[in-house]
């Protein structure tokens, strides 16, 4: 794992309320240039928020989101030109269905980058090899599993060049038996020096590729660290407890995997 | 004279020249209101509350009133107010309006019918949400509203007819008025007819011709 | 403008009796349209392949046709030539009704075939005839379910009954027609009988909801498309 040590996103003291309910309590973490940061922790604790204000898909209350040194949050720069460089990876694909396979890669670049076509469909392909799908280029989102689809879903964000890429739950739609096939693909590139933010309740990835862990519950970072130190000595009580329930769900087998 | 000779030699020549009136009417038309039809569309969906309203008030008035009033409104009431059409130009302009207001809401519920997602990814890739739309969001929602629209555009067909009630003699007025001079109703709307259904059917091919063109697995 | 209001205030009860032989008209096309296609729709989903051809003939050729062709084919045409001196009036609650019946038809026979097999069979399994069947066990599911579609009928004959302007029948807008011409004031008149158009479209869009709220079965889906 290449790593050096600039920071490539930094994470400043985020707050996020809906009406009421504070989602986000004040957030603040760093990612650094290699780096994969896997965030765990129960449903509804603001890790989805927190991906989404990131890229400012969700504008926060308070705090401050930097990108290599520029800042994302209370910019006069175009939002869109930062998104270029944030990847993110959605829970639910978000393919788009009117698209195929290889059109849902091209068009960031053509569109967005105004890349030319030839050399958008050469940037594609390769994309989509990366992905194991070049077979699949063809064929369009309702004709694909939902473990390719997804893989679709990161080959069009890998073709943007991304700093980092924020995966949102990658796993949590699909069947047991497509998980692994995605998986596989992540951890290629965390080992390709990819910069990453990984929120997934698959302990046994999270063990195997994680940098560092990151406890969230209740709108809060509780605990932080190596996965080997979060995962068999926990400072918290929470984290601990978390962590029993999530293997009772998901079974020892997926913290083998 | 018999009916068959009668029929060949007096009646069709003048109903054919009203056949190119009607289609250049709806060469005109049919476009121009699928434009419209996605311009008050994208207005009521993404337009502040001042242009949703507005195109609201479009839809509500141009499919509560019948499309006879709006052509006497335009032909007839309009110069009142200093505006002239020709005959061709005022049936144009209310086919388009009408058929723009019946367009936009099937567009509409397509655009509607778009999972949020699309343009949360579309946005996370950087695009702008005007190149969103007109990028992921439209050409999803254009294929869904095309039966739809298709329908709208087969009744355009039909209702060009209406067009004779503001003087523009298309297909039914060059029918009206061979019928009146030689006192043969029945036989000259009986062809009328046959070149509507001609018409009709050929339009009919055409859209799904498109619409299996247009066609994508899991869109529809 | 006050100009305008006078002559609009002038107009208004002798373009308000015309509503009502416009809502006369509609009425009693719907109702035609109505027994006509009822049977119709029975015909094509359980009638025999000649009764289910000819209906669907029937169905192409009126929903081909232009309204305005159609009042001139009946009305100078065919009632002429067969001798009969029909009002234009009657004229124009045939036309408007043999067309309504092509349309209706085809709401009733979709509503039909929505319905599942097994109501047909549980009801034959009751020893009822297939003519007692439909009557007594589909049909009243059908029409609910048309119910939506009825009420979009009812907009699309409102609107075509300006159409029957062309043989001179005095509804609203014969009459608007008329008084524009001797008025020389035809932008406040025709958008009177807009607005007089507008008011009957949605008022008679609102009670057919209603009622369709009244017959309404828990569990039976009649989500419409909004016309208002």
């Amino acid at each position: 794992m290449q790593k050096d040590n600039t920071i490539v996103l930094r994470v400043e003291d985020i707050y996020k309320n809906y009406g009421n309910v504070e989602v986000l309590k004040g957030v603040s973490f760093e990612i650094k240039k290699g780096e994969t940061k896997v965030i765990i922790g129960p449903s509804g604790s603001g890790k989805s928020t927190l991906l989404r204000c990131i890229n400012q898909l969700t504008i926060p209350d308070k705090g401050r989101i930097w990108l290599e040194n520029q800042e994302v949050t209370h910019t006069k720069k175009n939002i869109n030109q930062f998104r270029q460089k944030i990847g993110m990876v959605f829970q639910d694909f978000n393919l788009f269905d009117h698209l195929n396979a290889l059109r849902n890669v091209e068009i960031g670049l053509i569109k967005v980058r105004g890349m030319g076509k030839d050399e958008a469909r050469q940037k594609a392909i390769e994309e989509l090899k990366q992905v194991g799908l070049e077979e699949q280029a063809n064929l369009y989102p309702a004709q694909l599993s939902g473990g390719q689809k997804q893989r679709v879903s990161i080959a069009r964000t890998l073709a943007m060049d991304p700093s980092v890429i924020l995966f949102d739950e990658p796993t949590s739609a699909l069947d047991p038996e497509l998980i692994g096939e995605v998986l596989e693909v992540i951890k290629k590139l965390a080992l390709n020096g990819m910069t990453m933010a990984v929120v997934t309740h698959e302990m046994g990835f999270a063990r195997s590729v994680a940098n560092e862990v990151i406890f969230m519950e209740d709108g809060k970072i509780i605990d932080q660290g190596s996965p080997r130190k979060l995962f068999t000595n926990p400072e918290h009580a929470r984290t601990r407890k978390f962590l029993s329930k999530i293997t009772e769900l998901y079974g020892r087998s997926a913290e083998k995997k | 004279m018999n009916g068959i000779n009668f029929i060949k030699d007096i009646v069709l020549p003048p109903l054919l020249e009203g056949t190119w009136v009607t289609i250049k009417l709806l060469v005109f038309s049919i476009p121009l209101g699928l434009l419209l039809g996605i311009l008050i569309a994208g207005g009521r969906v993404y337009g502040n509350k001042i242009i949703s309203f507005l195109c609201a008030s479009f839809t509500v008035f141009f499919r509560g009133t019948p499309l006879l009033v709006q052509l006497f409104v335009i032909y007839y009431g309009l110069p009142s107010i200093g505006i002239y059409f020709s005959p061709f130009a005022a049936a144009v302009v209310g086919f388009v309006l009408c058929s723009g207001a019946y367009h936009s809401e099937y567009i509409r519920g397509a655009i509607q019918s778009i999972k949020s997602g699309q343009m949360m990814a579309a946005q996370a890739l950087g695009m702008s949400k005007f190149k969103a739309i007109i990028y992921i969001i439209f050409p999803q929602a254009l294929r869904r509203a095309l039966p739809g629209c298709s329908n709208e555009i087969v009744y355009l067909v039909k209702y060009s007819s209406l067009a004779f009630m503001v003087t523009c003699i298309e297909l039914t007025g060059a029918g009206k008025i061979i019928a009146t001079r030689y006192f043969r109703y029945t036989e000259v709307f009986l062809v009328i007819g046959i070149i509507y259904l001609l018409m009709v059917s050929v339009v009919t091919r055409l859209l799904s011709i498109v619409e299996k063109k247009l066609k994508i697995p899991g869109l529809g | 403008m006050a100009e305008n209001l006078l002559s609009i205030y002038e107009a208004l009860p002798y373009l308000l009796r015309g509503s009502l032989v416009t809502i006369g008209l509609v009425g009693g096309a719907l109702a035609l349209g109505l027994t006509l296609g009822i049977p119709m729709a029975i015909g094509q989903v359980y009638g025999n392949k000649y009764s289910a051809g000819l209906i669907s003939f029937y169905v192409w050729f009126f929903r081909g046709l232009p309204v305005l062709v159609l009042l001139f084919l009946f009305y100078f045409g065919l009632f002429t030539v067969l001798s009969l001196d029909l009002s234009a009036f009657t004229a124009g609650i045939l036309v408007l009704g043999l067309r309504s019946a092509a349309y209706q038809s085809q709401i009733f026979r979709g509503a039909m075939q929505s319905i599942g097999e097994g109501q047909m069979l549980a009801a034959r399994s009751l020893g009822m005839s297939k003519a007692k069947a439909a009557w007594h066990i589909i049909l009243p599911q059908a029409l609910r379910i048309s119910l939506p579609g009825w009420s979009n009928e009812y907009s699309i004959i409102l609107k075509d009954s300006a159409v029957t302007y062309a043989i001179g029948l005095t509804e609203i807008m014969t009459r608007g027609k008329f008084i524009a011409t001797r008025t020389f004031k035809p932008m406040p008149i025709f958008l009177t009988c807009a607005l007089i158009f507008l008011i009957l479209t949605y008022g008679g869009v609102k009670l057919l909801n209603l009622l369709e709220k009244k017959v309404r079965i828990p569990g039976y889906g009649t989500e419409r498309e909004g016309i208002y």
